[in-house]
């Protein structure tokens, strides 16, 4: 591609993404409201999809305060690190065959450094708001993304293995005859649950428990800063989302349709996942999370490496 | 562990099975639902049968409402009946559980299948007796305290309650 | 102490008690109706059954009542045995039996005794189905209301009224199921004590008839300790508030003042709170020679214009705080400080604070009076002057009774019992007055002299005593050999007769009994009656050397005195008229600082409003010389603010040395203790504002206070943050705990279980024994002066030819403040004289006649009382009429001209309510 073109391609990309983000705001409140047997929004437009605007519009005209005991540039800039850093992830992500703005050797690792530095939003929007449940919501998010950035990473190294390859479109095109959730089933169990942890979406979602600590690291947060954090969640759970379809379902891979019909479908049908994810599983305690990552999910990726490790050196001999 | 792996999966199918059970919702203002007579809306003041206004102003309205919105001040007439002088309640605090109804021992205060109290100012939300007082009888037709009471008022002297003997002639010697 | 079991629980118990007030000491929840902590047990009401066992071998036992069973060591009984509680049942479902269903209607509710038991005892459902009995109401007045449906015939009513109270006119009548309480006939209840039925009564009979036209339930009462300032004696109470009013005042526990009981005066006169003469808002007379309502920002700032760096003077008040009155006198001096009494008022006052000081004789309390054994009451008719005094004395007669009894080995709780035995008995009461008194029923001797006479004879007493020849006064020496021979003889005078020479043969008698006799066997005890709350305090603030209305009016007179500022006094009652126009024309500036709207007010060029005691912190000092806090019950609505905040600002604005460091009321009491080594004693009546029970504050709501987010939800539906106290350790809410606390901050009692007022035993050591947080108030003088016996003086007398005016005060109309609340002023009589018969006789005049003095031509009724010393023309202070008559001076009387007399009739039926047929 020109370097017209990716330009253009990059941008396409970011809209894509903040317009999903957006429609997913309302797509996910239906999809619960479906689960919990009511409607969800409803009553603006069709389905109630101007219900996306409406939430845009007060969004965007709400009051843009800085509480005044608050570290002013911090706060400011906390929320506008996760949604760039969320938006350079979807840079490596492979759409189609050609689809991708760019196809770094080490995709897979500027991934992870990309969701890696997310924490800093939380971590400086908790401590910069001053308040106590911030601070809480922020420490528990800093502990949670540690302790889950660990088995994350472990958890791709199968895929790598078996691919050979950092570059996301080389681990794609591995995937020619089997889709790695078969071989890789531990490590497609391991990072869904380590995904949710990363972009603190509910059952994971303790940094911002309501019912604990008001709304955690964004409680003095509200207008167009809230909207920012908002955005880089939801942007985040389509990355992942992008992310799991490259790595275990065969990307855009697909019979019949074209290519990026296909890994849209692949990614639609894992946000339906995650949203189920959200509409029946309750929060667990703090030290369960903990002791989730720490005393299952990190064995169970190592278990995993080592086997992957193993079937490799069989294979080779 | 597996157990709880196991239970998790069963709640996500439990959930995932709901995509295609009905909503439960009521499309409430295009589509009323029925309420029935004793439905927990809007407080009303009600008469006795023969018209006077029931409320004895004895307060266990206001010490059974678990919000405090009630309150109101004793007055005596003439005739030594009891009413309120004043009778407030702030709906905007009013929880609508009825305790009001259930302590009032003469079926003064009750509750109507009217909810729909919107109002831009809150302070339209609070009601005085000339807003509560209505000129039924309510739920319960045929009570009337003071027949049943002990004290004398206009029209019922002492001895002309429910079960009660005439009055006794202390200067009597009779046994 | 004697060790009982009680359903297989051992209990130790106090000595001589009986099984109900044991039990109930002991936490344990015994329902009774008849019995009263004050008034001992006669059993009527079965209610307190309870199964006693011989011995650990008896299984069966046999039903016995708590009350009239004494604890013996070892004794077995059984509160919650099926025999017991089966009984209790079976009592109080028949004495519900005819209980209307009127709980909603009636003003004891959530407060009733009777509501309490039948929740204890389990009683639910009524199973009689046949008709209830019913009665007719009678109308006893303004101040009780009848209700005599919801009788249970446990007699306290007639016990309380006729036994303890020695009233007449409330007995039981007829027979069996038939039995009525009330009067032979319709009206007023004649006992100046008759408002504690409404306490005493265990259900609804007897309500307060002032709550209830305005009627709140105990529950919604916001309540805060509180003294009575109606007279000197300081008994201890509990006004309840809600909706900015004062709904009704209870007695307040307090072991050696008032006990269970107060006075009607008390009870009922602090409806002047709610008077619509009160003041809401400062006012500034401007040139035309009207008020202009000011904010406080602008009055205060008035106030400082009109005192900074003026020659200023002020007038206290002896119903004002002694801070308040501390803090006008640090403002413009001690020397240019009057105590705000009459010119004839304040030498007596002065010299009865010194002989109480000086005394060797005990300062009694009111407990210490119910204990004496030999009265002798010297002036006052204490029943108006103190009323709770004279029901102390009615209690000290029985002491006869009771030595009587204890020969005869009976409890003294033995009811009954005692009554029986002692028949008439009493110990000796002699009354020496110049007129009848309230007291006399219960006397064993009355003389009546007039006041000059009556110090002779208080020497000649004096000198019986101290061996002296009493041959020419056997009367004297009848007194004296009845004090000689008594254990604890109480000598009582009082003020009220303005004599100096009064006050010093009292002095002298209580001297003579100490010093005849000093192995200790003997304890006289000296009371000296004053008249208004303070009065002692005031005179322990201002000394020997304050000068008098008459002095400051000679230094207005001379153009020494710019600005004169009165505190919470009406000067027209202290003076003449013409004497205080004379005083208040001579300053350019008056300034007055009171609640209610008055004669000197009208004078006024600034009025500050300030707030009652019933809405303000301060300290009073009662008879007996017991400093006693009292505490805001309520936040003073409009302007209003308590007389202390007014002066205290104005100190600070004027750069007063000694006051720009305080600002809290704690502070001010501290610098009054120091600056007045007499008052030393107030910082100990209370405990600071800093106090907390168990780390919170005490709450003046009880926790079911209702309708707070409705009560001013007509002013603003947004609700404003509870007041707060910075001053005292109470709190404007439910919130806190009460227990545990002080006695001195007790807001109320309420118990679970026990909604009535009877819940006070759980805030006592034992039943009937003191508050468990102490008893409230600190005594200013306790320690007994060195033996000092006043010399006979002369007492002051007039020209023999013309008639003497002698003030007697009265219970309802004599106090300022009382007077202007509903209940009492319908009781207050016209202005009145009281002749004597032969004076009568002399000018030719009647009962019912009029007369003016000479001189004036306000005409009086006129009263004759027969017992009336001749020369003696008697008339109460404070009534209307009386008002600027002069005490103890000498007048002339003429039939009035004009004078119609009242229909005998019209006075008899003021009420009516249905009557007896």
């Amino acid at each position: 591609m020109t370097e017209l073109s990716t330009t253009l391609f990059g941008l396409l990309i970011i809209g894509a993404a903040v317009g999903g983000a957006a429609v997913l705001t309302w797509f996910e409140r239906r999809l619960l409201g479906i689960w919990q047997d009511r409607y969800g929004p409803n009553r603006l437009g069709p389905f109630g999809i101007f219900q996306v605007l409406a939430d845009m519009l007060k969004l965007l005209t709400k009051d843009d305060w800085v509480p005044p005991f608050a570290d002013r540039f911090v706060f400011i800039l906390a929320p506008t690190v996760i949604v760039i850093v969320m938006m350079l992830g979807f840079a490596v992500i492979p759409f189609g065959p050609e689809l991708q703005v760019i196809d770094l050797n080490i995709g897979l690792l500027f991934f992870l450094g990309m969701s890696s530095l997310a924490v800093y939003s939380v971590l400086l929007g908790g401590l910069a708001s001053n308040n106590k449940y911030a601070l809480l919501g922020g420490l528990r998010s800093a502990a949670q993304m540690v302790s889950y950035e660990v088995f994350m990473g472990l958890s791709l190294m199968g895929v790598v293995m078996l691919a050979g390859s950092f570059s996301l479109r080389d681990i794609v095109l591995a995937q020619e005859g089997l889709w790695y959730c078969i071989p890789q089933f531990l490590g497609l169990v391991t990072f869904t649950i380590a995904g949710i942890a990363e972009s603190h979406r509910l059952p994971f979602d303790l940094p911002e428990a309501e019912h604990e600590l008001t709304a955690g690291f964004h409680t003095e947060y509200g207008g167009m800063k809230f909207a920012m954090f908002m955005l880089g969640e939801y942007v985040g759970l389509i990355l992942i989302c992008c992310m799991m379809t490259v790595l275990f379902f065969g990307g855009w891979m697909g019979p019949l349709l074209p290519p990026i019909v296909w890994f849209c479908i692949k990614v639609f049908v894992l946000i339906c996942f995650f949203v189920l994810l959200r509409a029946a599983i309750p929060r667990p305690r703090y030290d369960q999370l903990m002791g989730l990552g720490w005393k299952y999910m990190l064995p169970l990726t190592l278990i995993n490496l080592l086997f992957t490790g193993a079937f490799l050196l069989v294979m080779e001999s | 562990m597996w157990e709880a792996i196991r239970s998790q999966l069963v709640t996500m199918w439990t959930i995932l099975q709901h995509t295609f059970t009905r909503s439960e919702t009521v499309q409430y203002p295009e589509e009323k639902p029925y309420l029935a007579p004793r439905y927990r809306g809007r407080i009303v003041l009600t008469c006795d049968p023969d018209g006077e206004e029931r409320c004895v102003a004895c307060n266990l309205c206001a010490v059974a409402c678990p919000v405090d919105c009630i309150a109101l001040q004793q007055a005596t007439k003439e005739d030594g009946r009891w009413y309120p002088e004043f009778f407030r309640i702030n709906f905007s605090r009013c929880i609508m559980c009825g305790m009001c109804e259930e302590a009032c021992p003469t079926n003064a205060i009750q509750l109507t299948p009217d909810f729909e109290m919107c109002e831009y100012d809150r302070q339209s939300m609070v009601y005085e007796k000339e807003h509560l007082q209505i000129a039924g009888t309510g739920k319960y037709h045929d009570y009337n305290y003071y027949r049943v009471a002990g004290m004398a008022i206009a029209g019922k002297d002492k001895g002309e309650a429910k079960n009660e003997a005439p009055p006794i002639d202390v200067k009597s010697l009779m046994p | 102490m004697p060790k009982i079991r009680i359903d297989n629980q051992e209990y130790e118990v106090p000595e001589g008690a009986n099984l109900l007030e044991s039990c109930l000491s002991a936490g344990l929840d015994l329902p009774y109706f008849c019995w009263h902590p004050a008034m001992g047990s006669v059993g009527a009401c079965r209610q307190c059954a309870v199964v006693q066992y011989q011995n650990e071998e008896d299984t069966r036992g046999r039903i016995v009542m708590g009350c009239m069973t004494p604890v013996t060591e070892g004794a077995i009984f059984s509160l919650t045995g099926d025999k017991a509680s089966g009984f209790r049942q079976a009592v109080i479902e028949s004495l519900m039996l005819n209980h209307p269903h009127d709980c909603a209607v009636c003003a004891e509710g959530g407060e009733c005794h009777l509501q309490d038991m039948t929740v204890m005892v389990g009683h639910r459902d009524r199973r009689y189905r046949g008709l209830k009995k019913t009665h007719r109401n009678q109308y006893l007045g303004p101040l009780v209301h009848h209700e005599m449906n919801r009788c249970i015939t446990c007699y306290r009513c007639t016990r309380y009224y006729r036994d303890y109270a020695g009233g007449t006119d409330l007995a039981a009548m007829a027979s069996h199921d038939h039995v009525f309480f009330g009067r032979h006939d319709e009206g007023t209840l004649q006992s100046e004590f008759a408002g504690n039925l409404v306490e005493v009564c265990p259900t609804g009979v007897f309500t307060d008839k002032t709550l209830v036209g305005q009627y709140t339930r105990k529950w919604d009462l916001q309540s805060a300790p509180s003294v009575c300032v109606g007279c000197a004696v300081g008994c201890n109470t509990v006004p309840g508030e809600r909706y900015g009013k004062v709904k009704r005042v209870h007695n307040r526990f307090n072991a050696e003042v008032n006990g269970y009981f107060l006075c009607d005066r008390g009870r009922y006169g602090s409806g002047y709170v709610n008077s619509d003469t009160r003041l809401p808002y400062p006012g500034m007379r401007g040139a035309e020679g009207r008020f202009t309502a000011l904010n406080h920002h602008d009055a205060l700032a008035e106030f400082e214009r009109l005192t900074v760096g003026r020659r200023v003077a002020g007038i206290g008040s002896p119903r004002a705080s002694v801070e308040a009155n501390f803090l006008l006198r640090s403002l413009v001096g001690s020397d240019s400080f009057a105590p705000g009494v009459s010119e004839q008022e304040q030498p007596s006052l002065q010299r009865a604070t010194a002989l109480m000081r000086s005394t060797p004789a005990r300062v009694p309390s009111l407990a210490d009076i119910e204990s004496a054994d030999a009265i002798l009451v010297l002036g006052d008719d204490v029943t108006h002057t103190a009323p709770r005094v004279a029901l102390a004395l009615r209690q000290s007669v029985r002491n006869r009774a009771y030595e009587l009894a204890a020969d005869m080995k009976l409890q003294p709780w033995q009811d009954a019992a005692i009554r029986n035995l002692a028949q008439e008995q009493r110990s000796p009461l002699v009354s020496v007055t110049p007129g009848s008194t309230r007291l006399d029923d219960v006397a064993e001797r009355t003389l009546h002299l007039a006041p000059g006479e009556i110090a002779e004879f208080a020497f000649a007493v004096a000198a019986a005593l101290s061996g002296g020849d009493s041959a020419g006064n056997p009367e004297a020496a009848a007194v004296a050999q009845m004090l000689r021979d008594a254990r604890r003889p109480l000598i009582i005078a009082g003020t009220s007769l303005c004599e100096e020479a009064l006050l010093d043969g009292a002095a002298a008698v209580a001297g003579a009994l100490v010093s005849r006799e000093a192995d200790g066997t003997r304890a006289p005890m000296l009371s000296l009656v004053v008249p208004e709350a303070n009065s002692l305090g005031q005179a322990l603030l201002c000394g020997d050397d304050a000068p008098d209305l008459a002095t400051l009016t000679a230094r207005a007179e001379a153009g020494e005195i710019e600005t004169l500022i009165v505190l919470e006094n009406d000067l027209y009652r202290r003076g003449t008229g013409e004497e205080i126009d004379r005083l208040l024309d001579a300053v350019t500036t008056v300034i007055v600082l009171d609640g209610m709207d008055s004669a000197t007010c009208s004078r006024a060029d600034l009025v500050l409003p300030a707030a009652s005691a019933i809405e303000s912190e301060g300290t009073v000092v009662s008879m007996e010389g017991r400093a006693q806090r009292y505490y805001p019950v309520f936040v003073p609505g409009d302007e209003r603010h308590s007389s202390l905040y007014w002066l205290l600002c104005c100190l600070k604005a004027a750069d007063h040395k000694h006051f720009v460091d305080i600002n809290h009321v704690d502070e001010v009491i501290a610098a009054c203790a120091s600056a007045v080594p007499a008052l030393a004693g107030i910082v100990d009546a209370a405990p600071g504002g800093s106090y907390r029970s168990h780390g919170v504050r005490i709450p003046r709501q009880p926790h079911r206070y209702s309708g707070r987010t409705a009560m001013r939800a007509n002013i603003s539906v947004h609700e404003p943050k509870q007041p707060q106290d910075e001053e005292s350790p109470l709190a404007y809410s439910m919130e806190g705990l009460n227990r545990d606390e002080p006695g001195s901050l007790l807001p109320f009692v309420w118990s679970p279980g026990w909604n009535s007022n009877q819940s006070l035993h759980k805030f006592q050591d034992e039943v009937g024994g003191a508050l468990s947080g102490g008893t409230a108030g600190a005594r200013l003088i306790e320690a007994a002066g060195p033996t000092t016996v006043p010399e006979a003086a002369t007492p002051s007398s007039i020209d023999a030819a013309t008639l003497e005016l002698i003030p007697r005060p009265a219970i309802f109309g004599s106090d300022e403040l009382s007077a202007r609340s509903a209940g009492v002023r319908d009781l207050m009589p016209d202005a009145y004289l009281e002749l004597s018969v032969a004076d009568a006789k002399t000018l030719g005049v009647e009962a019912g006649d009029g007369v003016v003095l000479g001189g004036s031509d306000t005409a009086f009724e006129v009263r004759i009382d027969p017992s009336l010393r001749r020369g003696c023309v008697a008339y109460a202070p404070g009534l209307n009429g009386c008002i600027g008559l002069v005490p103890r001076s000498g007048v002339s009387l003429s039939m009035a001209p004009d004078w119609k007399r009242r229909d005998a009739d019209l006075i008899a039926r003021d009420g009516q309510e249905g009557s007896l047929s």
